[in-house]
């Protein structure tokens, strides 16, 4: 049997996604973290485009262009100014070192595989094991947001965890109503600027952006 | 007599593959340097330099150490003819040569140990420092790379059911174009498994003699004329063979059966091709790449690693 | 050849004899050191060779038993020689045979007493192995076991005056106990409550066992059986008694008696037990990997040569148990055709393990002979002063490090094709699993290459570090018999791995009911499963790579010339340099110590640049000792203190002590 190319592409892309979610697991600094996430973006509009071509389904071309405008322009350049303006170009610092989060990656990526083939066997033939990719870049997403110190990575972490949500809604299901991306794609902007919003207050009462210090907090 | 004639013919084809590697292996080496050269903005010895080079070591007078033994004067050759074989059964040009069968691609990577234990032994021989310094790292480069490597290979064959490079290149050249992301992500590992094991650039430096950052000039320190000569031919070989496994594995359009005369042409000009783009393509890295210190290499094969584990998975996943 | 009706069992039984006499005769011939160096030690040789022949002949023969008139009333002793048995006599003739002929030149500098002794503890080892091969009831088993154990126990302790070796042999003693317990425990097990009777091995094999004591049952056997051949964490004792022992038997110990620990699992598991759980098989496969790498992370950071190879024979326990695991995983989905591979490869590397290990081990024993010296720090140079031994040793060192032609890549070809093979079982995270265990195999080998590279590197090449080198001496002649027949056994089982998969096929068709066949149908291409699949000819391969050679060779010497110069080697522009400056053993392991840092507990007194007399100190120790050894320790101690309180050297208190506890049972009765 011979699967159509357009969802060999799919896949292709799927598989890109996963690389990516490994690569800002791996970065070192926040910039080239920000990047990461905007080809993210751009992988995740391209899929998009793609279904939408392949399904003919019209809302899908809006979600799209939405995910471009949003994911892959607007928010990077958000956070890069953010970081201009907070000039907090150091390196992140992570809290295991990158090896054994990559081992926990690859054993991440193993489970979700496994956990995501009964809900493959489930849903329609050409999606199969695509799940299982955005679960493992939802799982991946997680643990950055748990090895990393500082506030800005952990929201980079969230976002990229909205992005394999994403991903998975529009692959595996053909995308939901636009109503609800549109709502979804609001949250997403508005906690962005209410997390730019607190990196402010962080810094002005911790003096660093190091969410270690948020351990002061508790009472004792 | 038509089986007979056959075989024949392929014997035939894997004598001149086993001319045509080692005549072109350094031509291979000349063009890299080259096109570093126009990238940095000089004009460059020409694509013809390493044969000039071959030529003036060929007749220069061997000068060893006093205390050199039999195994520092014979690794040479060993060396030279693990890879000269090496790359000769890789199917570059015609699938089917019968030499194949006798080592595959499990057994290249065992060939491949083989010549670099030689070599980290002689480089021990005379016991000065670099000597052991070079083997040292290049022991503990390939030990980070092989695993890797084997991933890449693992991968590849777990989608043409077979470890034979022939029977591989059947499956992905001669049936219909499938897109396989594992291959992508193995490909990928293969480039840094490459760079690593042929000492390029980030993990050493073919044009260096600072002490600081060699690894494979400071094994052969000691050695000179003939031998030297040897050694440089068999690392062009290696480079040679590498790439030939990557185009084997990852782009083997255009590669024949044997007794295909009319295809014959055309597979010798895509050959060619490919191996230009990927010698340009060696240069644009290293330009474009710094030399990492010695310890961030294993973190740089963990990534080749990483990368040909992810293809694996995705096989398995996604069935392609 | 049945005419005669002579059973390969009947030959084994008769050499074993022979060996006892010859053991008996050492004792005797104490006076007469040369007789036993010249005589008994090579006529030892002959009966391996001939022990050896008769378990070939054995592999295709049916099955024979036998019960002797010895043993306790109604408990006589079963013996029993089948394939595996067989194949496993061939593995123990095979290497004795090298390590004998060796000993004979090794002993000729030792007082006659002692070697009088040593002849016959050397037999009774020798004799404690095949029996433990042979047996076919539990009570012969551990017997054999225990002859085995307590013979090599002697052995160890043949220096007996110094104190860190009458350490290691009790580490030994101990380890090997705790073992035997389990494997009796086992035995005890398998026997399904049949009561005393049912101690034959074929009682075993009838009785049936639910899943939960068939586990209980492999879990003992694992346990006992692997602290025999040094599984993790129960590997403590190998890297201190190797060292301890004389060369020839550290030899026999890790080429040998390792294995018929090997022989344990594989008998209980595939023979004795009726069923098998796929859970058995990944176990065995995690805890073969984990020693596989611990034990040549640690190879690789040792400066002592015999414990170097000691922590090398660790890292190849773990990899033929990775091989058990697979032929147990792929054995319980079904799939016995590659079982039959796995195990081929487990085989296969068993035999490889014994040949180039018993000849590392014996050349070592060269060494310490040549310079006295065990420490690789303290050597260099040596291949211009023993030619005979470093050639010798170079087919070893090429040979464990897996390099084509030689037989260390055959097995670890056949092993890493059974793992491509291991798609397509039905449980899918055991899919995704193995391959990623292929590469934890394929980082084993490689680091492998790089202990041996070390190994041979910083004891045989260089300058000498010692003056003292300089005066050493090649290996004597029946040194290099002995090191010159293991030598050529890694090349043979290198070169014509048709046959001895060939012969392999017998053992797999008696556990499996499979056997692997060769696909390619001539003895030239090894090609398991399918031609189209894999193919490997290391003796085309050899050829060809000699022809190149020999033809580049001529051909520069012709079209150019052969002129050599000698001159002084570069010397950096810093004349002043020592044979002491050379990379050490301690620097050729530093990069392994720093990448896994965290598994070593490393102490270092790293002086400062204005000491006088400025010393370096470093030691890469075990955590495992730390975190599980001194803590049990210290718990029994509490234990047996708190049991000395009951002590008080009085009798009255001890009658006392009879006297109530008479009362408890009866009280209970």
């Amino acid at each position: 049997m011979q699967i159509p190319y357009t969802l060999q592409f799919i896949n292709l892309l799927a598989a890109l996604l996963l690389l990516i979610a490994f690569a800002m697991l791996a970065q070192r600094r926040i910039l080239s973290l920000i990047n990461l996430f905007a080809w993210q973006g751009a992988l995740l509009a391209l899929s998009t485009f793609i279904v939408a071509y392949s399904t003919n389904q019209h809302h899908l071309y809006y979600s799209a262009g939405l995910t471009l405008l949003l994911k892959v322009i607007l928010l990077p350049y958000l956070l890069h100014r953010l970081i201009h303006r907070l000039n907090v170009r150091w390196d992140v610092e992570t809290l295991i070192n990158i090896p054994t989060t990559m081992l926990v990656g690859i054993a991440l990526v193993i489970f979700s595989f496994n956990l995501a083939a009964p809900i493959s066997q489930l849903a329609e033939g050409i999606t199969r094991g695509l799940i299982g990719i955005a679960l493992a870049c939802v799982l991946l997403s997680l643990l950055m947001m748990l090895t990393r110190r500082k506030a800005v990575s952990q929201v980079v972490a969230f976002l990229s965890l909205e992005n394999g949500l994403f991903f998975a809604a529009t692959s595996a299901t053909q995308g939901m109503p636009l109503v609800v991306e549109l709502g979804i794609a609001l949250d997403v902007l508005v906690a962005t600027f209410i997390f730019g919003v607190f990196f402010f207050q962080i810094r002005e009462t911790f003096d660093s952006l190091d969410i270690t210090h948020m351990e002061k907090l508790k009472d004792d | 007599m038509m089986e007979n004639y056959d075989l024949l013919l392929a014997i035939l084809f894997q004598l001149a593959q086993l001319l045509l590697v080692v005549l072109l292996a350094p031509l291979l080496t000349g063009w890299v340097n080259q096109c570093q050269a126009w990238l940095q903005n000089r004009s460059g010895a020409g694509v013809l330099q390493p044969y000039r080079v071959l030529r003036k070591l060929f007749h220069k007078d061997a000068v060893i150490a006093h205390n050199a033994s039999w195994l520092f004067r014979v690794t040479p050759y060993i060396v030279f003819g693990c890879m000269w074989l090496a790359a000769a059964i890789i199917p570059i040009i015609a699938v089917d040569l019968p030499f194949s069968q006798a080592a595959d691609v499990i057994a290249l990577v065992g060939v491949f140990a083989l010549a670099r234990v030689f070599i980290s032994l002689a480089a021990m021989d005379i016991g000065t420092a670099f000597g052991s310094l070079g083997a040292r790292r290049e022991m503990l480069v390939s030990f980070l790379a092989e695993p890797a490597l084997l991933m890449v290979l693992f991968t590849a064959s777990m989608i043409s059911h077979s470890t034979q490079l022939p029977s591989i290149v059947d499956t992905l050249a001669h049936h219909q174009f499938v897109l396989y992301p594992s291959l992508a992500f193995a490909a990928l590992a293969f480039v840094i498994v490459l760079l690593a094991e042929n000492a390029r650039i980030p993990v050493d430096n073919p044009a260096t003699h600072l002490e600081l950052t060699m690894i494979h000039e400071a094994m052969i320190l000691e050695y000179s004329a003939r031998h030297l000569a040897l050694i440089e031919w068999a690392s062009s070989l290696k480079l040679f063979a590498y790439i030939s496994i990557g185009i084997a594995l990852f782009v083997p359009h255009g590669i024949i059966e044997v007794g295909n005369w009319a295809g014959l042409p055309l597979a010798i000009v895509l050959l060619l091709l490919k191996l230009m783009l990927a010698g340009a393509g060696l240069a644009v890295f290293e330009i474009v790449s710094a030399k990492l210190r010695i310890f961030r290499a294993p973190e740089f094969l963990g990534t080749a690693f990483l990368l040909a584990v992810l293809g694996l998975l995705i096989h398995f996943l996604l069935g392609a | 050849m049945n005419a005669v009706g002579i059973l390969p069992l009947d030959v084994a039984g008769w050499l074993v004899q022979f060996w006892i006499a010859l053991g008996v005769a050492g004792l005797f011939l104490q006076r007469a050191p040369q007789l036993i160096n010249n005589i008994v030690f090579p006529l030892s040789a002959l009966t391996s060779l001939l022990l050896a022949a008769t378990g070939l002949w054995a592999l295709a023969m049916p099955t024979g038993v036998m019960v002797l008139p010895l043993g306790l009333p109604d408990l006589p002793f079963h013996l029993r020689l089948d394939s595996l048995s067989g194949f496993f006599l061939i593995l123990l003739g095979a290497a004795s045979l090298g390590v004998s002929l060796f000993s004979a030149g090794y002993f000729k500098t030792m007082a006659g007493s002692t070697l009088g002794l040593l002849c016959l503890e050397y037999h009774l080892f020798l004799i404690g192995m095949t029996l433990v091969l042979l047996a076919d009831d539990a009570y012969m088993f551990m017997v054999a076991w225990e002859t085995m154990a307590l013979a090599s126990y002697f052995l160890v302790t043949t220096d007996h005056a110094i104190p860190d070796i009458r350490k290691a042999g009790y580490l030994y003693l101990l380890i090997a106990h705790v073992g035997a317990i389990a494997i009796l425990l086992s035995f005890g097990v398998m026997q399904g409550g049949n009561g005393i009777a049912a101690y034959t091995f074929d009682a075993m094999r009838a009785a049936q066992l639910d899943p939960f004591w068939s586990s209980a049952a492999f879990l003992l056997a694992l346990f006992g059986f692997g602290a025999k051949a040094g599984v993790l964490p129960m590997h403590v004792w190998l890297p201190e008694a190797h060292p301890a022992a004389p060369s020839p038997v550290s030899a026999l110990m890790s080429g040998v008696m390792l294995k018929t620990a090997i022989y344990g699992i594989l008998r209980v598991t595939f023979d004795l037990l009726d069923t098998q759980l796929w859970w058995w098989g990944v176990l065995a496969l995690g805890l073969g990997l984990l020693t596989a790498v611990f034990g040549v992370m640690f190879a690789a950071v040792q400066g002592d040569m015999k414990r170097l190879l000691a922590y090398s024979s660790i890292e190849n326990i773990g990899l033929l148990l990775v091989g058990i695991g697979l032929t147990l995983i792929f054995h319980v989905y079904g799939k016995d055709a590659l079982a039959a591979l796995a195990l081929t490869a487990t085989l296969y590397h068993s035999l490889n393990h014994a040949m180039f290990k018993s000849l590392l081990f014996v050349g070592t024993g060269a060494i310490l002979h040549a310079t006295g010296e065990r420490n690789m720090g303290r050597l260099g140079g040596l291949i211009r002063r023993m030619p005979w031994a470093s050639g010798l040793m170079l087919v070893g060192v090429l040979a464990i490090s897996g390099l084509p032609p030689l037989n260390g890549f055959v097995s670890e070809w056949l092993l890493l094709q059974a793992f491509l093979l291991s798609p397509g079982l039905p449980n899918s995270y055991i899919n995704m699993l193995v391959p990623v265990a292929a590469a934890v195999i394929a980082l084993a080998a490689a680091l492998a290459a790089y202990v041996m590279v070390k190994f041979y590197g910083v004891i045989f090449l260089g300058q000498p570090r010692e003056h003292a080198l300089e005066h050493a001496h090649d290996a004597g002649i029946w040194e290099r018999i002995g090191m010159g027949w293991l030598a050529l056994a890694c090349v043979l089982l290198g070169l014509a791995p048709v046959y001895v998969v060939g012969q392999l096929d017998h053992v797999s068709q008696m556990l499996l009911g499979a056997q692997l066949g060769n696909a390619a149908g001539n003895w030239i291409f090894l090609a398991p499963v399918d031609t189209e699949r894999a193919s490997y000819s290391p003796l085309y391969f050899m050829l060809a790579v000699l022809g190149v050679m020999l033809l580049t060779s001529v051909l520069v010497r012709r079209l150019y010339h052969g002129r050599v110069r000698r001159s002084d080697p570069w010397d950096c522009g810093f004349p002043a340099q020592t044979a002491r400056m050379q990379d050490t053993a301690e620097g050729f392991g530093q990069p392994i110590r720093r990448i896994f840092e965290p598994f070593f507990k490393i102490e270092r007194d790293v002086p400062s640049p204005f000491d006088t007399h400025p010393r370096y100190h470093g030691q890469s120790d075990d955590r495992l000792w730390y975190i599980l050894y001194l803590p049990i320790k210290h718990l029994t101690e509490k234990f047996s203190s708190m049991a000395g309180l009951l002590q008080h050297g009085r009798i009255h208190l001890y009658l006392t002590y009879t006297f109530v506890t008479l009362i408890v049972l009866l009280v209970f009765v």
